[in-house]
């Protein structure tokens, strides 16, 4: 049972990690295209 | 299509959560390898959804290959027809490995022409390279988690963690070919870099075909397969399996729509951002 825990465990923070750097991602490009827009000002 | 995304994003959590219930207690207790057995939910789906990634990838980066060339681009259309009729005479006139339906390769060989053509219709230009970009990275993903679930149940099935065998070591090749893909993109800053990464990939595609197929080819260690391969499946763990696929299926899509708009995006901020170096008035010495 362990082993199918740890598997359907791993399998989902595997997901989350991956869906969280592409929060980060998109969040430093926000930040980076208000910083263009500023500058255009 | 932005209205879209989050209706779908809750129907993907819904589908994904029957998907959990089902495979942790719809599907019944398989009676050799017990409750572990149903890692099998999670580690097949996972596998079919990062092939099919890969597969897109490998069919983007041609695009984008023969793209550059219009009539390189009618050759390759020429040839993708031919391989569509070849693949569909073979399958009926030459003999296949034990347990491969004729039906099944030629319906394979038809989807993945009409794949390359659809690609070709709604991904032009530099939006092909986007795609390619982006199925590569959420297919490592996937195939990362194969490799992970694949041990966790090999463990208390076999005794072993790992074993050298033809499927898993060609698993293993194909994710450190997508990983180099994904570091090249990254760390070359090169104009050459798209190109490079669309020949890699052709190259690392290659090994889909065999990760896929090593098991009727190669005496292997890993089970054979139980869908489209001969073998046979209680259809409540076929209908458990199914769904799983399904949900990760479209979970991969919001995945690749949301990591596809983020390449769009970056891609125009760093052209505004090339652009602005380029008017700003330079202080002469």
């Amino acid at each position: 049972m362990n082993f199918l825990y740890a598997a359907y465990a791993v399998t989902w923070i595997i997901h989350i990690v991956y869906l969280g750097t592409l929060l980060r991602r998109y969040t430093r490009l926000r930040d980076e295209m208000k910083r263009l827009n500023k500058t255009e000002d | 299509m932005k209205r879209l995304f989050p209706i779908f994003a809750i129907l993907t959590a819904a589908l994904l959560s029957y998907a959990l219930y089902a495979a942790l207690v719809g599907a019944p207790t398989e009676q050799t390898m017990g409750e572990v057995q149903r890692i099998f939910y999670y580690h097949v789906p996972s596998a079919w959804t990062a092939f099919l990634l890969f597969a897109i990838n490998f069919l983007a980066s041609i695009q984008y290959l023969v793209g550059m060339n219009p009539k390189a681009t009618r050759v390759a259309n020429w040839i993708a027809g031919a391989i569509a009729v070849a693949t569909v005479l073979a399958a009926y006139l030459l003999p296949l490995p034990e347990g491969v339906r004729p039906s099944a390769v030629a319906t394979s060989g038809i989807a993945v022409v009409g794949l390359y053509f659809l690609i070709q219709r709604f991904f032009p230009e530099q939006k092909v390279d986007v795609l390619a970009v982006t199925t590569a990275e959420v297919g490592v993903v996937f195939c990362t988690i194969v490799l992970i679930t694949g041990p966790l149940w090999a463990r208390p099935v076999w005794g072993i963690w790992w074993t050298w065998d033809v499927r898993l070591t060609s698993t293993l090749v194909l994710w450190l070919i997508y990983v180099s893909y994904i570091m090249l993109r990254r760390f070359s800053s090169s104009s050459q870099t798209p190109v490079l990464a669309a020949a890699l990939a052709v190259f690392g595609a290659l090994d889909v075909p065999l990760v896929y197929f090593s098991i009727w080819i190669f005496r292997t260690q890993h089970p054979q397969p139980v869908v489209g391969g001969g073998g046979s499946i209680d259809p409540r763990m076929l209908h458990t399996l199914l769904i799983n696929w399904l949900a990760f299926m479209c979970f991969a899509i919001l995945v690749c729509w949301s990591r596809y708009r983020l390449e769009v995006l970056t891609r125009d901020a760093e052209e505004t951002a090339a652009l602005e170096a380029m008017l700003e008035p330079r202080s002469l010495p």
